[in-house]
Parts: structure tokens; sequence; C-alpha cells
């Protein structure tokens, strides 16, 4: 399977090209900083009123918007992937032998450090408009660790979405999945409030254990198995991307 | 290098997508060293052939070995010694050209350092080192395949595929790619590019291989071609429709062109009067349906023409520039 070994000169190589092309892209890199944000302002102004969650609703949301945020920046590495694909970039990789995983190494690694900005982004505003994290170094960082290993499976799982695309705009259309599904989580309600067939599925999508975790982190209030439900999402899902994608790129570029 | 193995070796080669027969058995070789043009029509099978040798797609059946690596067995170091460029010019336009080669050296093993230094030689080589410090973005299509065969030279390959190198180009920059592409064969480079035009293989090759309904129909240097389906033409203008349908019927399938509409047909020479005299006699004894004859160096069209039975040349894609 020389298709999976990685070399880590090549992928440092190929995370640098994608860390740049993405500075570089100032439409997508305004979009995936700025949305966000106006997806937290809209929750917390517009429906935060309305929705009764025993909190204040800034504090309540900001983890369900960081998800949201991730899951969006994420789904972008599906878009440069497919047009790698079709511009001919990745045929060129393969006639030098550089190996798949390096190729898409290179897209999920800058689609995480992306990520990891408009996330900085975000709570900063956050912040600025009332959210009142706990002030405790090691929770954050289990936090983030959460976080990264969320963003990394998503990323993960969006460059096989890539491979899977024929074209950059339908790539672009697996966008909304990802973004879809924060919602039918604990992410902006809880999920007590939902009918029980949703309710079902909300409690037992990988999305909540996630949000469950870093709103308990953060918020200093206790998490259960939250974490370790996070942990098992993440990874299973991470296994199953970079396994697939190994499949796919296989079919695709033999 | 009198003992290295063939660039390219082929054997009985044979791939379909679906119901339809790209390659049909095709067998041929190219010696180390030199230009040498795949040439035909679209459709004919060259794509698919450089693709299979640059180890992007598999063969259905035969063998296909490039420098004595076979491509399917030995895919890594068939992959050390090729390189590809082609119609598409697959390099990111959100890059410089300088760091567009910056990369694809470190990808090809070399160092830091040395990345850099053999990305700026190329730069000057291919007259780029102006725009060395601009995105891909900005540069016009010319500039683009420049940079396009640039990146093809950072690993340094032995074998080198370009499929449709000019394809799209305007006429002056394809002048220049062509001087680029002999330099790259004085370099000791062996060459294989695809191509439709006639013109391209004839000026560009030492060897041209042609290639109709997925397999060889020809192989030899342009002059051998042109030689072995006669060197000379005949071309006979007839007095009326009726002279010019019975000199057609006489001559059947020797007639190597022929234009009804300017009562126009052409037949194979060696040029010498004696022979151009007896097919004048043959082909027109009552000696008042050639109104002129005109005897003409052949051109690969008339080769193309006689193997495939078609015209060859497609009307030109020139972009104005």
């Amino acid at each position: 399977m020389s298709e999976l070994a990685i070399r880590p000169t090549q992928a440092m190589v190929m995370v640098g090209r994608c860390v740049r092309l993405s500075r570089r892209n100032i439409d997508a890199m305004l979009t995936s900083l700025l949305l966000p944000v106006i997806l937290m302002l809209l929750f917390v102004y517009l429906f935060g009123g309305a929705i009764d969650t025993g909190s204040a609703y800034v504090t309540y949301v900001v983890p369900g918007v960081l998800l949201l945020c991730a899951g969006f920046g994420a789904a972008g590495t599906a878009i440069s992937v497919t047009t790698d694909l079709t511009n001919g970039m990745i045929e060129r990789l393969r006639t030098m032998d550089v190996g798949a995983t390096s190729i898409l190494a290179g897209h999920v690694v800058a689609s995480v450090a992306r990520n990891s900005v408009s996330t900085v982004l975000v709570l900063g505003v956050a912040v600025a408009i009332g959210f009142r994290p706990a002030v405790e170094p090691l929770r954050w960082l289990a936090a983030a660790g959460v976080l990264l290993m969320f963003l990394l499976a998503v990323s993960w799982l969006s460059a096989a979405f890539g491979l899977l695309a024929r074209t950059p705009e339908a790539a672009s259309g697996y966008t909304f999945l990802v973004m879809f599904l924060p919602y039918p989580s604990s992410a902006f309600v809880p999920v007590e409030t939902m009918p029980d067939w949703l309710r079902g599925f909300a409690e037992n999508q990988p999305v909540t254990p996630v949000i469950e975790s870093l709103r308990g982190l953060l918020l200093d209030t206790p998490v259960g198995s939250a974490p370790a439900h996070a942990a098992a999402w993440c990874l299973g899902l991470l296994a199953v991307a970079v396994v697939l994608s190994g499949l796919l790129f296989r079919r695709r570029v033999a | 290098m009198v003992n290295a193995p063939p660039a390219v070796d082929l054997v009985d080669l044979r791939k379909s997508f679906g119901d339809v027969v790209v390659l049909d058995g095709l067998t041929m070789r190219v010696p180390s060293g030199g230009v040498h043009a795949l040439l035909g029509q679209n459709g004919a099978g060259k794509t698919t052939t450089v693709r299979i040798l640059a180890t992007l797609t598999r063969p259905d059946s035969g063998s296909a070995r490039v420098a004595g690596h076979d491509v399917v067995r030995e895919r890594r170091q068939v992959r050390r010694v090729i390189s590809l460029a082609g119609q598409h010019a697959a390099l990111d336009d959100g890059q410089t050209g300088l760091e567009n080669l910056i990369m694809l050296a470190r990808l090809a093993g070399l160092s830091g350092p040395a990345a850099r230094a053999r990305a700026a030689a190329l730069l000057e080589r291919f007259d780029l080192a102006d725009a060395a410090g601009r995105q891909a973005v900005t540069y016009s299509g010319g500039m683009r395949r420049r940079l396009d065969l640039a990146a093809s030279l950072v690993g340094a390959p032995s074998v080198i595929f370009l499929d449709e190198p000019t394809t799209g180009l305007d006429p002056r920059s394809r002048q220049g790619l062509w001087e680029v592409i002999g330099e790259l064969a004085g370099a000791g480079v062996t060459v294989l590019l695809t191509t439709q035009y006639l013109e391209e293989a004839d000026r560009l090759a030492d060897r041209i291989m042609v290639l109709h309904h997925g397999g060889l129909v020809a192989d030899g240097t342009a002059a051998e071609l042109k030689g072995h389906f006669g060197a000379q033409r005949l071309e006979l203008t007839w007095r009326d429709e009726a002279s010019f349908a019975e000199a057609a019927r006489r001559l059947g399938d020797r007639t190597t062109h022929r234009e009804p509409a300017r009562l126009a047909l052409s037949v194979a020479t060696d040029g010498s009067a004696p022979q151009v005299r007896g097919l004048l006699d043959e082909i027109d004894p009552d000696r008042h349906g050639v109104v002129r004859f005109t005897v003409r160096e052949a051109t690969l069209d008339d080769v193309f023409l006689t193997l495939t039975g078609r015209p060859v040349s497609p009307p030109r894609e020139v972009t104005n520039v």
C-alpha cells in the first residue's frame, strides 16, 4: 500500500502549499471568518431572546457556533481536493510518486489551521458580547483537544467527499450536509425540547457529545462521559475517513 | 548509451473504456534519446498511451515498459525517471512561478536550498525570471506552458511525455516552445510528444509514429515516411468532370488525393521524367484531359491521408493575440 505510506517531507511540503493557497484565497478566507461571527450574532440577538436555556443564551450557544464554524470551514477541504483532481494537479503529483496520504494531509492540516484561526476569532467576538468562560487552563486545553479532534475528523471526511465529487460545485454541496449536522443536536436548543424521534437522533449523533464536552469544559460544569464519547466518535470518523479516502483515491486516480 | 534499454517499449497494449476500444494491440518502441512524435487524430489513442506510460492509467492487457521498468509492477521506478506535462498545465494559480517550482522540486526529493537553486535556474532557462515572483494566475497561455515544462524538469527526468504541448497556443508561443523542446533533447532527455499537428511533428521530431484507431500504422523519420509513401506527388488538374472521373477510375486506389471541386487529383511518383511521362501517358492517353500538372514534395499530410484515408490537419486553433 504505497498509496497510504506517508513521507514526512512530502507531507510537509503539501501542508505548506495548502496553507499558502488558503492564505491567498481572500474570498474563501473572509467567508470562513465572517460567516460564523455573523451566525453567532444572529443566534444571540435574533433568536436568543426567544430561546430559554436556563442561562444567558450567549453562554449556551457559543460551543454550537464553534462547531458550526468548524464544519463550515472543514467542508472547504472538499472543494480544494476536487479542484486539485479536476485541474490535473493530483495527476502531476502522482507521476512524481507523491502519496495519497501526503496530498490529502496537506489539505486537512491546512483546513485545521484555517479553522483554528476562525475559532479564535469567534471566541474573541463571543467574549466581547458577553461570553464568560471559566478561567482554567487545563480545561481550556482539553476543550481545544476535543475541538481539534472534531476538526481533523470532519476535514478528512470532507477530503473523502472531495474525491467523490466530479466538480468543485458538486463538492461545495457537501458543505450543506456538514453545516446542517449541528442543528439537530444540543448546539442551539436543549434536546429535551425536541419531539421524541428527533431527540433520539440528536442525542446519538456525533455533534452532541462534542458540544456537551466543549460546553462543560469551557463553563466549568460536569461533563460526565461526553469527552469519551466525543473522542470515540471523532477517532472513529477519522479512521473511516482515512480508509475511505484511500479507497476512493485508488479508484479515482489508480 | 548503446546498451540503454528503450525509453518506451509497448507490446500488444490494449485498453478499452466500456465498449470503446481505445488501444487495440499497440506495439511500438522508442529508443533512448531524441524527440519522438506520436501523431494521430483526436481519438486515435495518443493521450491514453501517454497516460499509461505515465502510470496514470492501467492497461487492460499487454506490457508497457519505460526505461526498462514495467509501468504497472514497477510504478515507483518508472515515476522516478519520467515526467509528464500536458494540455492542462497543472500548476497552482495562487502560487508564484518560483513557489510552484520550489514545491515540485522539494516533492521530487531535493533539499530546500537545492530546490531553490533548481527553480531559479529553470525560471532563467525558460525566460520566466522576470515573472518569478508573480502568481501563476497572471501568466499568459504561453508563459503557463513554459512554466509547466519547467515544472516537468525539476526532478531531472530521463524520459519526458508531452501531451499536446502546443495545443491552443498562438503561433509565436508555439515557436518558442518548439525551441525549448529541441533543447531538452539536446540535453540527452528522451522526449515523447503527442500532437495532431503535422507541422509540429515534421519540425520537431527525429521520429514519427502514426497512431490510428489504437494501433501503430507507420513509424520512421519524416523523410522515410514521405519516401515510403512516394517522395513526390504528381498533381493533375483536369479539363472537365468526365475526364476527371475517367482518370480517377483508371488510377483506382493509387489516387493519393482527390478534390472534385477543383477537378484535381494526385498520385505518388519518384519525380523522374520517365516515370512522370509514363504516368501521364497511362492516365491521359488521348492527351487532352490534363490541363496542368505539378510535381511537388510529398508532405506528411499526404502520408497521413494515404495511411488513414482522411486528411489530418484539423482546423488550427489559433488564438489571436
